[in-house]
């Protein structure tokens, strides 16, 4: 697991993580959905939570949010222990949990006021300014004296998004955000998070959408069956990914035993086996995985020790995707 | 569910009045024979054809619905992270449903005083101990009769609050708190059972009538007020318990 260097640095009053988690563990039953899991969030950073569906994302963000009590580990949520401080901090985070809960027979503006004016600490003056507000951040304006019934579902996810915003936040934590969005909105919200994340709010964001997560998140961290399998910044997620080795050669025979003896894995880049190409002079390329740190010119050198000619030669880095399929399994079952 | 509550005292007053036969004494529901004499009985007589079923299943609906139905539309996790607090929480929504009782027993008693005075006669009221009031102080007895069916209703609302924080179903809560309002009036009515009677949360449900005598007899509306205390406090405390400690999963 790449650990984060923040953790050491945890000073005092400051708090460095916005979100920090010691061998936490909640089980249904026996079965446990999350099993032991140390999460840490650095402050101000955009953190995407990644995992495939069932791997235990929502129900972490559900005792992060003491609406589910652990069964044993240690929660701190900027800085304050959870859920002792829970009514202190929960007005400074904001959340959309699990898709947006709305009551269908009041409009969206009426939503909000209900929801705010159930926090005592909310001030009342400035509700309808940050009602209305709120709205016009995530492109509900016009659509604010609608019944909710009516709301569509991207209508529904902004509106959650807004619920979220209605005071200034430290942290928000948001759950699966673009859910049922177009992409448009899909558009909006990662720039709606990037705008927040340059105030310097903390967003904690969850997905099963790698393209999303890469494209606004300075860190991750990923879930597998209820485990954390790996977190940390999103360059050192994709660089500790096993990368791999392109060798564009007509010896590809020749390559792969080479390869073989050094201790790496040939595969064939092109999916059709590898075919004896020698004869025909014919590039092929062949694919070396398992490279342990080994240097890339020490490869090259073996192979042309070994009388391959080499035409091409590549070091490719692992894709977010890879390290993701590589750290949670290929098969598309829903983790039970 | 209030409009409903308030057709049913008009639909007494009405049926008495196109009936050209008076009504034998003695049979049909409690004062019904009285009310061509005077209207005043109209709101009388109504809350004590509501009090069996009508008022417990328009209370069960509430009751039901006040965490269930949250946690049903999704709407509960948001209130908590807002934060509302689950004290709170549940501190409001059982007084919502108090205010509920209140306000449905006063609607029957308006509907019920209104349908009487513009279809029967009204005049000074004989009471149960044979001596008569006027028309205003027989008006404050309907109230007072109205303030005992309310507090009668309280402890069926605690039950209730306190099956709606065991589901994620408010219809299933609902549908409980009705069906256990049924069935202690079922136990109350076995003479084997005399045991368990002043425990019942329906035993005193029918006992306003020491109301409508000279001078008033509070006896059975302090035991009453006494028992729906000890509902209030035993599934208040249940259902802060489990509240308190629920995983919400909705």
């Amino acid at each position: 697991m790449t650990d984060l260097g923040a953790r050491e640095s945890h000073t005092g009053g400051m708090y460095s993580l916005a979100i920090e988690t010691h061998g936490l563990v909640k089980r249904f039953g026996h079965r446990p959905a999350v099993d032991g899991i140390d999460l840490a969030v650095p402050r101000g950073s955009v953190f995407g939570f990644l995992g495939p569906n069932g791997s235990g994302k929502t129900t972490t963000i559900r005792l992060l949010l003491g609406l589910a009590t652990a069964n044993s580990g240690d929660i701190s949520v900027l800085g304050k222990e959870m859920p002792r401080s829970l009514a202190s901090v929960l007005p400074d985070v904001g959340t959309m949990v699990e898709g947006p809960g709305f009551y269908p027979f009041l409009t969206g503006a009426g939503n909000l006021m209900r929801l705010d004016s159930a926090d005592r600490h909310a001030p009342s003056s400035t509700r309808r300014q940050r009602v209305h507000d709120a709205l016009e951040r995530v492109g509900l304006g016009h659509a604010s004296g609608k019944k909710v019934r009516a709301y569509s579902l991207g209508m529904k996810q902004r509106l959650g998004l807004a619920n979220a915003m209605l005071r200034p936040r430290e942290l928000l934590v948001l759950d699966e955000p673009t859910n049922g969005l177009d992409p448009q909105g899909t558009r909006e919200v990662r720039a709606l998070v990037r705008s927040l994340a340059a105030g310097g709010t903390t967003v904690f964001v969850s997905s099963h959408l790698l393209a999303e997560v890469g494209q606004m998140c300075t860190h991750a961290g990923i879930m597998s069956a209820g485990r954390l399998v790996a977190q940390g910044p999103l360059d050192e997620l994709r660089s500790s990914g096993e990368s791999h080795v392109l060798i564009h050669t007509p010896d590809v025979g020749k390559a792969a035993g080479v390869l073989s003896r050094l201790g790496l894995v040939p595969g064939d880049a092109t999916g059709t086996g590898i075919p004896g190409n020698e004869a025909s002079g014919r590039d092929g390329t062949l694919t070396g995985t398992g490279l342990n740190g080994m240097a890339p010119e020490a490869i090259v050198a073996a192979l042309v020790t070994g009388g391959v000619r080499v035409r091409g030669f590549t070091v490719e880095n692992a894709s977010l995707e890879e390290r993701f399929v590589s750290l949670t399994g290929e098969g598309f079952d829903v983790a039970g | 569910m209030l409009i409903a509550l308030a057709a049913v005292p008009i639909l007494i007053a009405v049926a008495v009045k196109l009936s050209s036969r008076p009504a034998t004494p003695g049979r049909g529901p409690l004062f019904l024979d009285r009310i061509t004499q005077n209207g005043l009985f109209v709101a009388v007589t109504a809350l004590v054809v509501c009090v069996p079923l009508f008022l417990p299943l328009t209370i069960g609906v509430v009751a039901g619905d006040t965490i269930a139905g949250e946690a049903n539309l999704g709407t509960l996790r948001y209130l908590l992270l807002a934060p509302a607090g689950r004290i709170r929480l549940l501190l409001v929504k059982y007084a919502g449903t108090i205010a509920f009782c209140c306000a449905a027993t006063a609607t029957v008693a308006a509907s019920g005083a209104l349908a009487g005075v513009v279809l029967f006669p009204v005049g000074p009221v004989t009471l149960l101990s044979g001596d008569t009031v006027s028309v205003g102080e027989s008006a404050l007895r309907t109230m007072l009769i109205a303030a005992y069916i309310t507090v009668s209703l309280m402890g069926l609302g605690a039950i209730g609050l306190l099956i709606s924080t065991f589901t994620d179903a408010p219809v299933g809560a609902m549908a409980a708190t009705i069906v256990l309002s049924v069935t202690s009036q079922v136990l109350d009515n076995l003479p084997q059972l005399d045991w368990l009677h002043p425990w019942l949360f329906s035993h005193h449900w029918l006992g306003f009538a020491d109301l409508l005598r000279q001078p008033i007899a509070w006896t059975s509306f302090g035991e009453n007020a006494l028992l729906q205390s000890a509902y209030i406090a035993v599934c208040g405390a249940a259902a802060y318990a489990k509240f308190l400690n629920k995983d919400v999963l909705s």
